[in-house]
């Protein structure tokens, strides 16, 4: 099909990663940028109006903030923590869950239409920097340098032989691999979920605009595949912040864990 | 081929998507910093006290549901207690009146025995002075009539007869003492 709208003239460009190189707004500072921030005063003017005056009774606002708050502390927190543990680490689970899904759900709002996170130094910053320490420093904290290295890299009731093979897989993936994994996994889902959007509704565009007269209608299916892969997007952003979330108190609950 | 070759020409041109910018990194991290900042004084403090109040208020409305139940009992019971001691009194005033009418009527029966008895005691009485002074005037009267018819029949008087009259008196005395043990 290609070939044919190119025979027709013009040339289709397939939308690629030059895309997400968006151009400074002004002084170097970029859409995402600002989206970054704009997304903490959603939240924490959605949280802050809410808690200003909360009521035992719940007023319907402070019913939806509470749902949100709810579901990070105790299907996220909680479940993955303990229910003896998890409160100091409940606003770290709770700012990782709503930050990341505020910032994926930028994804399909019009104006915004980006998801932050497809941009990889926003979700290493958060794996890299913040989760990767705090989950090592918790456990050590707990444990001591010793034995939290060794009931991390070393879990128990194993052949002693096995230890040769098992305790570098388990360095390469506890120090490695985990805040790695973690970082790309909401990256690579945001990256392909925009693209994705992005050829459809190009294609749809250049389909309409560009292609002869056979080939306009065409384009109608090119839109309703984006408007399709909009609500699929809307799913897999919810999904990927709570998985990310998820996984992070994961980490650290398996850092607390008494036994690996 | 144009357009491969374009393709290529735009990827080496684009910077690679999975090298992060600095930039983006230190930014993410200072504004989920403030996040964080925000959620942990706040937000995080105040929505775990409203918890804690609402288990407070949940156990304390809990307490005094089980408290006014408790009272309610007690109340019932004290009702109860009372209800069957008013009960018993009552039985017994009932009782009491009971018997103290059994009393009354006895005793006003055997009053009017008593009066009853008086009453035929005086008629009795009375009827016999009656009857005696009846017998009496009647023997006057027959022992008159009966000489006076006498005398008739004779044709003289016998009245003057003391004697006679004496025979008159013997006889209705014998009359009386036959009749007498007849009538018992």
């Amino acid at each position: 099909m290609g070939r044919l709208v190119l025979a027709e003239g013009g040339t289709f460009t397939p939308p690629g990663a030059k895309d997400f190189d968006l151009p400074a707004i002004f002084a170097g500072v970029t859409k995402p940028m600002i989206m970054v921030v704009l997304s903490i005063v959603i939240i924490a003017a959605f949280f802050l109006l809410a808690t200003r005056k909360l009521a035992i009774v719940p007023s319907k606002y402070q019913f939806i903030t509470e749902s949100v708050y709810d579901f990070g502390r105790n299907n996220i927190a909680r479940a993955q923590i303990g229910s003896k543990e998890f409160r100091p680490y409940l606003p770290l689970v709770l700012a990782l869950f709503t930050f990341t899904l505020v910032n994926n759900i930028f994804g399909i709002i019009p104006i915004f239409q980006f998801p932050t996170f497809a941009h990889i130094g926003f979700p290493i910053a958060l794996s890299v920097f913040v989760v990767f320490p705090v989950y090592h420093i918790v456990g050590i904290r707990k444990f001591g340098l010793g034995k939290y290295l060794k009931k991390s890299v070393m879990p128990p009731g194993i052949p002693k032989p096995v230890y040769l093979l098992l305790t570098p897989i388990e360095i390469f993936l506890r120090f490695f691999m985990d805040p790695i994994t973690l970082a790309i996994r909401v990256f690579a889902a945001m990256f392909a979920g925009h693209l994705i959007l992005l050829v459809f509704t190009l294609g749809g565009e250049y389909l309409l605009t560009e292609a002869g007269w056979a080939l306009k209608p065409v384009s109608l299916v090119a839109f309703v595949m984006a408007i399709a892969m909009t609500f699929l997007e809307a799913l897999i952003q919810v999904l990927q912040a709570y998985i990310f979330a998820l996984l992070s108190a994961g980490y650290i609950g398996t850092a607390l864990a008494e036994d690996h | 081929m144009v357009l491969s070759s374009s393709i290529i020409n735009l990827a080496e041109d684009a910077p690679n998507p999975v090298l992060p910018h600095p930039a983006e990194i230190i930014l993410g991290l200072v504004a989920f910093g403030l996040l964080l900042f925000v959620l942990a004084k706040f937000v995080v403090p105040r929505f775990e006290a409203l918890y804690a109040e609402r288990t407070a208020a949940i156990e304390g409305g809990i307490e005094k549901a089980e408290a006014a139940q408790r009272e309610a009992e007690a109340a019932l019971q004290q009702y109860q207690a009372q209800l069957a001691e008013a009960r018993a009194e009552s039985a017994r005033i009932r009782d009491d009146a009971r018997a103290e009418a059994e009393q009354i009527k006895e005793e006003l029966r055997a009053q009017a025995q008593e009066e009853s008895a008086r009453i035929v005691a005086q008629g009795n009485a009375q009827l016999e002075a009656q009857r005696a002074q009846i017998v009496a005037e009647l023997r006057a009267e027959l022992g008159r009539q009966a000489v006076e018819l006498a005398s008739r029949i004779v044709g003289e008087s016998l009245e003057d007869e003391a004697r006679r009259r004496g025979t008159v008196d013997r006889f209705l005395s014998e009359l009386d003492s036959v009749s007498a043990p007849a009538k018992s």
